[in-house]
């Protein structure tokens, strides 16, 4: 069946907006709530409301540094969630791959060639 | 279209009648899918595939022969599937001439559905890729490191 990435990571991920704070962090590396909140076209509350969700799926964590709080991606745990995606695409390209053989096995059939590969 | 989470195809040197009934047949199904199908292709129909000693529930959504086909699964044991709790796999045919059709299908995920239409459009006017895109660029970030 489906691949089991957990729950919370794809919930993470699945949002829309979300994937924005985690795009901003992707590039730019360590960056505080203020820096995302000017650069994403919602609330700075929804921002740190965000980064929580983040947080606690594991793809994002966080450091004081005087008075300001960063925040960065969590490498491993993002190639997880990489990973997860291209097993779920190359799954279906291997069941697109045997309906492509098989469709092409019964046309050659009904049209008389033979087919012996 | 926004918020896929995987979208694939190929092209199949078959007229588009013959990847519908592959891909419709319980006993086809069952070549290229689960290893045991239970299953009725009608819109509503209940059933069942088994993958190993694994398995599930499934059911279909929309049958609109020979160019659509869908279907919910992965939803909790017991439950009926809807936007909140399972996967949408979404199959489309296009029929390139009489001796190939494009195969299409399309999985997306239960958070994605939920969203309201106007978030969702805002998200396919900004993530033009949708999901794809993202996996990619992850995995191309990934690779670099």
């Amino acid at each position: 069946m489906t691949p089991q990435a957990d729950d919370e990571l794809w919930s993470a991920i699945a949002e829309p907006s979300r994937r924005q704070v985690l795009d901003l962090l992707v590039s730019h590396g360590e960056v505080s709530a203020s820096w995302l909140a000017e650069r994403v076209p919602f609330s700075r509350q929804a921002v740190s409301k965000h980064l929580v969700v983040l947080e606690r799926s594991g793809l994002i964590s966080r450091r004081k540094q005087g008075r300001e709080v960063l925040y960065q991606v969590e490498a491993g745990r993002l190639d997880q969630a990489a990973r997860a995606m291209a097993e779920l695409a190359a799954q279906w390209d291997r069941r697109l791959g045997l309906i492509k053989r098989l469709a092409e096995t019964a046309h050659a059939e009904t049209r008389g060639d033979r087919h012996d590969e | 279209m926004p918020g896929l989470v995987i979208e694939r195809e190929i092209l199949i040197e078959a007229p588009v009648e013959v990847v519908w009934r592959t891909i419709t047949e319980p006993d086809q199904i069952s070549q290229w899918f689960a290893d045991r199908v239970d299953l009725v292709v009608e819109p509503g129909a209940h059933g069942y595939m088994e993958f190993g000693d694994q398995g599930g529930p499934v059911v279909v959504e929309v049958v609109d022969p020979p160019v659509r086909l869908s279907f919910r699964w992965n939803h909790p044991r017991g439950e009926e599937p809807g936007a909140g709790n399972s996967m949408l796999v979404e199959f489309t045919l296009t029929p390139e001439d009489a001796e190939r059709t494009r195969l299409r299908v399309v999985e997306s995920g239960h958070e994605l559905l939920a969203w309201p239409d106007a978030e969702k459009q805002r998200y396919a006017d900004e993530h033009q890729g949708g999901w794809g895109e993202f996996g990619d660029r992850l995995a191309t970030l990934l690779a670099k490191r």
